[in-house]
């Protein structure tokens, strides 16, 4: 019997029978799916833990078990320490800059405009093109003489800049890249939940002499507190994942400024071919994704009620 | 909303509203245009926003000839294919189990699929690529696809939309007959089809849009999708000027794009439905 009042007095034969059965036909179902998940995932994990704690094997020599060797070779790199930097700062500034962006649509594509169907839709088109094509068209606005930008900057006599070339202009480059793909994504969230507040809060709001801005701040804002919470945690695991663009704008360049974790992952793999370092610092971002895992279901869905 | 408007003779909030959403909508779409701009103007007058200047398709045609895009569209479309048909059967069979079996071991199982929600794929690339070489797997559709088959997401989502079917709509199909598969695609399946609906739109918008783990499993134009192949286009390397670059990119996306325009309103349901990728 499906997971009905399951009855847990007395088991006679048959029930304990049924029981059985319908134990072994989950775990029949579920087979397929825990096959692909221990290969493509639980193995794989498992595997990055004990490669982290191996040398880098060569043809003359084998790899050996070296403990914690490759984690004290990471944080004794001073690369280690700028790709860290640079990440922080691209979630830093990405997280909060593509919320409040995404908030802001969501008003803008709730409210009754003209042309809604128009700005929805330009809102949300960078979601759904891949990261690569979004790149290839930023190129054309970074371009140093010749770009979009400098194009325009120079009609106001302003020299043109290398903004992807330069250490100081090329993160920030990279991160309006990025929050331009995502801002439309979270806008989708924040409009589903608005459309589930009543309007009569608003018109109670205004009775009671409510400008706009306390409105949004004393009403609004905690109402969707819960849309916050979960696109944060989007926002947070992208700012690992989103590097596709730096394989067209920067490769990480110049001079390390852009280069971010999960790229430098990649590079060390597959160009550097040193998969001992790239494990450990695999090893590490699977523990910080663990503690995000870790805040959403014991904080945030604690604190925050869902559905 | 309502309030009246003799209140507010010219309501200059709503003016301005107007105003700043169209102008961010401009700037949001602005990359696009310029790149269509310059995909139809010679290469030297890409930049010269004039109207005069002729238009010409010419760098389609150079950027269609130097390389094979059909090819990257088809290992496109076998990928998202491939990739959405595995989920569609495996994420049925796993939701139905966590939504309607007892057995032991199934709260730690389902804590550990969902904490591949976090755990993404993208990180796991040096294993997983030791894996898929293991399984004599690289360069080919399956190895592309396969780590993504057991959707965490897909799962969870199931089991949720398994979940609120009401019972007895099952146990009417059960005294008539139905046996434990037959109840899933019967009565489960047909119930959850707009949650159905939503997971594969976005399944394939991402796999479409997938670019790290393809880009390490391939090496070669007959398995590479057209993220891929477009990323070797436009490196800096192959000395292609940027109109021929907008002309290509503008035709990856055009199928996705095209698409999107005419189902939008599902589109955006779809991925309001469906929450995380």
């Amino acid at each position: 019997m499906p997971e009905t009042g399951a009855p847990t007095r007395v088991l006679d034969p048959i029930a304990r029978l049924q029981r059985r059965r319908h134990a072994l036909y989950g775990w029949m179902l579920l087979a397929p799916a825990l096959t692909l998940l221990t290969l493509f995932a639980f193995l794989p994990t498992a595997a990055t833990f004990w490669a982290s704690l191996h040398s880098r094997g060569t043809a003359r020599r084998p790899s050996v078990f070296n403990g914690l060797e490759n984690y004290l070779d990471l944080i004794h790199d001073p690369n280690f320490w700028t790709v860290v930097g640079n990440n922080l700062l691209y979630a830093g500034v990405t997280i909060p800059l593509s919320i409040a962006l995404a908030l802001v649509m969501a008003l803008w594509a709730d409210a009754r405009l003209p042309l809604r169907g128009f700005v929805r839709g330009a809102y949300f088109t960078p979601t759904i093109l891949p990261m690569i094509a979004a790149a290839n068209l930023w190129l054309f606005f970074y371009t140093p003489g010749l770009g979009v930008i400098d194009s325009f900057t120079g009609l106001f006599g302003l020299p043109p800049v290398n903004w992807l070339g330069q250490p100081q202009t090329a993160l920030w480059a990279i991160i309006v890249v990025t929050v331009w793909k995502e801002a439309g994504f979270f806008m989708i969230f924040y409009l589903a939940a608005l459309q589930t507040i009543p309007p009569d809060l608003k018109e109670a709001a205004q009775v009671e002499g409510a400008g706009r801005f306390t409105y949004l701040r004393r009403v609004l804002l905690p109402l969707l507190m819960p849309t916050t919470a979960f696109i944060f945690i989007n926002a947070l695991i992208n700012s690992v994942k989103l590097i596709d663009h730096l394989f067209i704008l920067t490769k990480g360049g110049p001079d390390n400024a852009t280069k971010l974790v999960l790229y430098w992952i990649w590079e060390m793999a597959f160009s550097y071919f040193d998969p001992a370092r790239a494990t450990a610092l695999t090893v590490l971002v699977l523990l910080v994704l663990g503690g995000v895992a870790v805040f959403q279901f014991t904080i945030v869905e604690k604190r925050i009620h869902y559905r | 909303m309502t309030a009246p408007a003799s209140r507010h003779p010219i309501r200059w909030g709503e003016a301005l509203d107007a105003v700043g959403a169209w102008l961010l909508a401009l700037v949001w779409i602005a990359p696009l245009l310029f790149a269509a701009w310059a995909s139809l103007h010679p290469p030297g007058q890409a930049l010269d926003f004039s109207l005069s200047s002729p238009l010409t398709f010419e760098n389609y045609r150079t950027a269609w000839a130097a390389a094979p895009w059909l090819t990257y569209a088809l290992n496109t479309l076998l990928l998202v294919t491939f990739t959405l048909a595995g989920q569609l059967v495996l994420c049925t069979l796993a939701g139905y189990a966590f939504a309607r079996f007892r057995f032991p071991g199934r709260e730690a199982l389902f804590v550990l699929v969902l904490l591949q929600l976090f755990i993404l794929p993208e990180v796991l690339i040096v294993e997983n690529y030791a894996m898929v070489s293991r399984l004599a797997l690289l360069d080919s559709i399956a190895g592309m696809g396969l780590p993504y088959v057991a959707s965490a997401f897909g799962i969870f989502l199931l089991r949720q939309a398994f979940k609120s079917v009401p019972l007895e709509l099952e146990e009417a199909a059960r005294v008539e007959g139905c046996s434990w598969l037959g109840v899933l695609w019967r009565v489960y399946v047909p119930a959850s089809r707009p949650v159905y609906l939503a997971y594969a739109l976005v399944s394939v918008a991402t796999h479409w849009n997938n670019f790290l783990w393809p880009l390490i499993v391939t090496n070669s134009a007959d398995t590479r999708p057209l993220t891929v192949g477009l990323s070797l286009f436009g490196a800096p390397e192959s000395g292609v000027n940027i109109s021929i670059i907008s002309a290509a990119t503008l035709m990856v996306v055009a199928p996705l794009m095209i698409a999107f325009l005419i189902f939008q309103r599902q589109f955006i349901q779809a991925f309001l439905r469906v929450g995380i990728r």
